[in-house]
């Protein structure tokens, strides 16, 4: 028997769809959520064929929910799709907003654990096909036996919860932070950061023929602290949590391509993050948003870590509010320019078990502009109470300070290392 | 000429064709992407009518107004464009509408080719006829590699390619490849050609993947836009011999396939011929022309009747029972296991998947046919046409019995014994005390009484005539005998059990030798009796001609058998002894054992075997060509007034379809009765036509 030994983990590549308007009028009403999976595997495949498709040892698909167009183990039936050898395996993988975080996890550790060399995982939501929760039939016991208050299955009113905890968490922060959001997503737009990453869909409507989706359908650019200040709070009369600080729904799917460090060797893949380590943690339902503040806290534990060593950091933007916990918990200010410097979900939208892999493409397209940074952080909360924190390294990190970016050299200094 | 403007066709499937801008990564501009769509689903799919047209007329307009990058045309799922829509192209009946339509297609479909800006077919799906020549226009094409069919099926109905394929087919492809398309494919029972195989002729430049086949198509645009990909473009018509030589090659196969009875292929090739010579006006000018001509002529009447025919009404034979009434079938008896029985077995064993018990006299018959089926699984499995798999369950299913009681579970019995009424009746006698009362117990015979059959059975409600066509696995006909006896439920099982055969029936009455083989028998019976009288065997073998038939008549006694042949002759012989006679000659032929009746001379034509002419005893009063071919007509223009007389079928229509699929009569001919009618003899012999004005014919 050969000796057991661990293998480092890496980010070969990820792409992604363009994140779509859930509902009849968005650019994928007439598009299947496994087509959309099938385009980014085989954009994958595409981009790297130095990897001959039958060493992926596993495709790992992530939905929230797992019926119709997005059932009968949907790892396994894109893989097919994609025209993947029938030699390679699949499943499907569900945490809620976290399924493709957790499908990149899961797979990493068979990879560490010498189970894998190669795989394909990802996510996809169509919420417009799959409204959230769509078909679920909660135990009666989580009401009858106040095993949760009823607010924590339905997510906005979990944000309106997390602004009632911490009165400090103002409507105004939230909207500032949504308009920063839409700005940053913009710049990153022309400045050609988000294209590169998208995978064009075809896309059909009966009535105006096929089309092509090439970029996200619903950042608005235009959006202003005035314009937000007056949108309804659909979750509570006079509630902080309107549709400008929250993540709209959304159709979208995600993959990546994790290795093991020696098959990138071998065979001369790109390596664009090398992973350090993760963690999950359970919290309160009803304030599901703090989920990053333990999930991250955990994983800087495990890893020997502090936050200062974190140079950037991709967090998933549900909820405004949630995000502004976890800057507040951390001491990070609303504003920090390495925290989600191209925008986030706020802008281009959240399909919910796609958007882990969604962080991670950001982040190793920020690692590769930013040699000065050794270690970032994707990071995001999860339905019914849970965070998710993955640590990256940057393989193009010099050591070098970043000459535009005296915050982050300074917290670096700060960290007295 | 008819406004092409306001040209209409009854009851068009209006295909709509809607415009989008799109952004493409990696092209500078908007490209402009025109969907083909009629709005129904795959089972519908888009057809080109005049209203059709004018809407991609329009959609071009748009197109160019917004200066796009580049113009494409794909089709909604699963289907690019599957051409004219038959009915109404078929319903046109004044040569000025004909010559609108052709005039109407090459306008639209030609700004494509002329356009400055480059265009594009996506072709994604099925493509035939009209649904070809509109990409054909486009400067470059991709197909996707699921695309279940592509094909210039127009001269298959008895019309052309009308709307820009003999004129570009040619200048794209090449000669040679254009002729394989538009003559041979065509008149080889329409073949379609595989995206591989259009990619390998020239038709399209790329085959991309399904799975993301609109997104790498745009992909390829942009690369053949940027450069970066290169689309040669051979100039096919610099060399004058090739192009002669795969004109000749053309007619060659024409004769050979139609013996000159269909002008559809000929006005092809001449329109191929002209393409090396002539520019794109001329040329479409002279396809206008040739279509129009076309669309108003019997021959194409009788190919839109004949295509309907086996695309309809083979799918829903006339007089079925109600479906629901059939029973299930999951094992299957077969009673003999000479050659007819263990073609049967192995059809029953491949499309019904259930067990087949074959039997026979003695184990040594039952083991060399159960050998012979198992060698063609075998070599089913060799030729890749099933798998490994498969051919272990094929084999797995077909058992032999010398033992009635191994039947007692099956619920479908058919004999392939003998052609002797009174072994067939010893034979369901002995069955019946074994199978479920609810057993179907089918006859193969092509000749007998189902009836009679029956007759002494304790539940004759179960007897039903299934008789197949040779070759069982090729020819689609079935023709299901009901007898005097048989009951809805057995009917029924016997047409669920056809269409899970995948044969196309018809119903017939119980009556000697039912459609096909009275109605050959009597036509054969001419032939014999002009060369007894007299006539040279050449003529009278040669006499239908004309008619373009797959064989003559001499050569269909040999495909027969004489013996088989002899002994249907004599049953009808019984049966109408008015009109069918036993030719001593034939019976001669019989006994000296002669198998082979026609060779070929030295120059390769079919000649009448000379010991069989020197067999035959023949008389002083010899036939001309001409006279034979009347005598024959008359005499299937009377035999089929009989059959619709005796209520043996339903309409003519089910004559037609069974001569169709049962002896491989042309399109042209409609079968039967449609020539009949159009060339005056029905009404000549019987009175009357078969169809009124219009129906089969031109009105």
């Amino acid at each position: 028997m050969k000796g057991r030994t661990l293998n480092d983990v890496v980010f070969v590549d990820g792409v992604r769809t363009p994140f779509g308007k859930a509902g009849d009028k968005g650019m994928y009403a007439q598009t299947r959520a496994d087509d959309l999976v099938v385009k980014v595997l085989r954009e994958l495949l595409r981009r790297h064929p130095e990897l001959p498709p039958e060493r992926v040892d596993e495709v790992a698909i992530a939905a929230a929910t797992q019926t119709g167009d997005q059932g009968l183990t949907i790892g396994r039936t894109t893989a097919l799709l994609a025209g993947l050898p029938r030699s390679v395996p699949g499943f499907a993988i569900d945490r809620m907003c976290a399924g493709a975080m957790t499908a990149v996890t899961t797979t990493a550790s068979g990879i560490a654990a010498g189970a894998y060399d190669a795989v394909l995982a990802g996510g996809v939501e169509h919420m417009g096909h799959h409204p959230m929760g769509a078909g679920a039939d909660p135990n009666p016991r989580f009401v009858a036996d106040k095993l949760v208050d009823p607010s924590a299955l339905n997510m906005g009113f979990t944000a309106e919860n997390l602004h009632d905890r911490w009165p400090e968490l103002t409507k105004e922060r939230a909207d500032a932070f949504a308009v920063a959001s839409q700005r940053r997503y913009a710049a990153a737009l022309v400045a050609g950061k988000i294209a590169p990453d998208l995978v064009p869909v075809a896309t059909r409507s009966t009535a105006g023929g096929w089309g092509l989706a090439t970029a996200d359908e619903l950042p608005r650019p235009e959006s202003s602290l005035e314009g937000m200040a007056d949108l309804r709070t659909p979750f509570r009369p006079h509630g902080r949590v309107t549709a400008g600080n929250a993540s709209p729904l959304t159709d979208g799917a995600t993959a990546c391509l994790l290795t093991s460090a020696d098959l990138a060797g071998e065979l001369g893949l790109p390596v664009r993050m090398r992973m350090v380590g993760y963690a999950f943690a359970g919290v309160d339902p009803e304030v599901m948003g703090i989920g990053p503040i333990p999930a991250t806290e955990k994983v800087l534990t495990k890893t020997g870590l502090g936050l200062s060593d974190i140079g950037l950091i991709e967090i998933n933007e549900a909820f405004a509010v949630q995000v502004l916990a976890f800057c507040d918990h951390f001491g990070l200010n609303d504003d920090d320019p390495n925290l989600n410097p191209y925008g986030g979900a706020i802008a281009m939208g959240h399909p919910l078990a796609s958007s882990g892999v969604r962080l991670m493409i950001q982040l190793a397209r920020e690692f590769a502009e930013r040699p000065d940074v050794r270690y970032g952080l994707t990071t995001m909360c999860v339905g019914l109470g849970m965070g998710g924190s993955v640590i990256w390294e940057n393989p193009h990190f010099t050591g070098a300070p970043h000459a535009t970016d005296p915050a982050a050299a300074d917290r670096r200094n700060g960290a007295g290392k | 000429m008819t406004e092409t403007t306001t040209l209409t066709l009854p009851d068009e499937v209006v295909t709509q064709a809607p415009v989008r801008l799109i952004d493409v990564p990696g092209i500078g501009g908007p490209v402009a992407l025109i969907t083909l769509d009629n709005g129904k689903d795959h089972t519908r799919p888009t057809t080109f009518g005049p209203q059709g047209l004018r809407n991609i007329d329009a959609a071009l307009d748009a197109a160019f107004a917004a200066k796009p990058a580049a113009i494409a045309v794909t089709g909604k799922p699963f289907v690019f464009a599957v051409g004219a829509d038959l009915s109404g192209i078929g319903a046109i009946t004044d040569r000025q509408q004909a010559l609108a339509i052709g005039a109407l297609g090459h306008r639209v479909f030609r700004r494509l080719r002329d356009s400055t800006i480059p265009t594009f077919a996506f072709v994604n799906g099925a493509a035939l006829g009209g649904g070809v020549e509109i990409a054909l226009h486009c400067h470059y094409r991709t197909l996707a590699a699921n695309a279940a069919m592509m094909a210039l099926p127009e001269c298959f109905l008895g019309i052309l390619p009308g709307w820009g394929g003999t004129q570009l087919l040619p200048r794209i492809a090449g000669p040679a490849n254009a002729v394989t398309v538009i003559i041979d494919n065509a008149l080889n029972q329409n073949r379609m050609i595989k995206p591989t195989q259009a990619l390998a002729l020239g038709v399209v430049d790329a085959v991309l993947d399904a799975a993301d086949y609109l997104e790498q198509s745009l992909a390829w645009m942009a690369d053949v836009l940027s450069g970066s990909i290169d689309v040669p473009r051979p100039d096919h018509r610099a060399d004058e011999t090739a192009w002669a030589q795969a004109v000749a090659q053309g007619r060659m196969i024409a004769d050979m396939r139609t013996h000159g009875a269909s002008p559809a292929p000929y006005r092809a090739l001449d329109l191929i011929e002209l393409a090396r010579t002539a520019d794109l006006a001329e040329g479409f000018a002279a396809e206008e022309q040739a279509l129009a001509d076309l669309i108003c002529s019997q021959t194409f009447r009788a190919g839109v009747y004949s295509f309907n025919l086996t695309q309809k009404r083979a799918r829903k034979p006339a007089g079925a029972p109600d479906p629901s009434l059939a029973r299930p079938v999951s094992k299957v008896g077969v009673i003999g296991a000479g050659l007819m029985a263990a073609q049967l077995a192995l059809l029953f064993a491949r499309r019904l998947h259930v067990p087949v018990v074959i039997t026979d006299v003695d184990q040594e018959r039952l083991d060399r046919g159960l050998a012979g089926i198992r060698r063609e699984i075998a070599g089913l499995a060799a030729k890749k046409r099933i798998s490994d798999d498969e051919a272990n369950r094929l084999t797995a299913l077909v058992t032999g019995t010398l033992d009635y009681a191994d039947f007692a579970d099956a619920e479908f019995v058919i004999e392939a014994v003998f052609e002797e009424l009174s072994i067939k009746q010893q034979v369901f006698t002995d069955l019946e005390r074994h199978v479920p009362s609810t057993c179907v117990l089918a006859t193969n015979t092509s000749s007998l009484s189902v009836s009679a059959m029956a007759s002494e059975l304790d539940f004759p409600q179960r007897i039903v005539g299934f008789h197949f066509f040779n070759p069982v696995a090729v020819l689609p006909l079935l023709e299901i005998v009901r007898g005097e006896a048989t009951d809805d439920g057995a009917l029924a099982t016997a047409f669920a059990t056809a269409k899970a055969l995948r044969k196309g029936p018809i119903l017939v009455k119980d009556a000697p030798a039912f459609v096909v083989n009275r109605l050959l028998t009597r036509f054969m019976g001419e032939i014999i009796a002009a060369i007894d009288e007299g006539t040279e065997p050449a003529v009278a073998d040669g006499a239908l001609a004309p008619l373009g038939l797959p064989m003559t008549p001499i050569m269909l006694l040999q495909l027969v058998g004489p013996a088989v042949a002899l002994h249907v002759t004599e049953t009808l012989a019984a049966a109408f002894p008015d009109r069918f006679r036993v030719s001593e000659n034939l019976r001669r032929i019989v006994e000296g054992g002669h198998r082979t009746l026609v060779t070929f001379d030295e120059t390769g034509a079919q000649t009448v075997d000379p010991a069989v002419v020197a067999l035959w005893q023949r008389g002083g009063a010899p036939s001309t060509g001409e006279g034979v071919r009347g005598r024959a007509l008359a005499a299937l223009a009377d035999e089929v007034r009989r059959i619709l007389d005796e209520g043996i079928v339903a309409e003519a229509a089910d004559v037609d379809l069974a001569m169709l699929t049962g002896a491989g009569w042309p399109f042209w001919l409609g079968g039967i009765t449609p020539y009949l009618d159009r060339e005056g003899v029905s009404e000549a012999v019987t009175g009357g036509r078969f169809a009124p004005k219009g129906v089969a014919t031109l009105p």
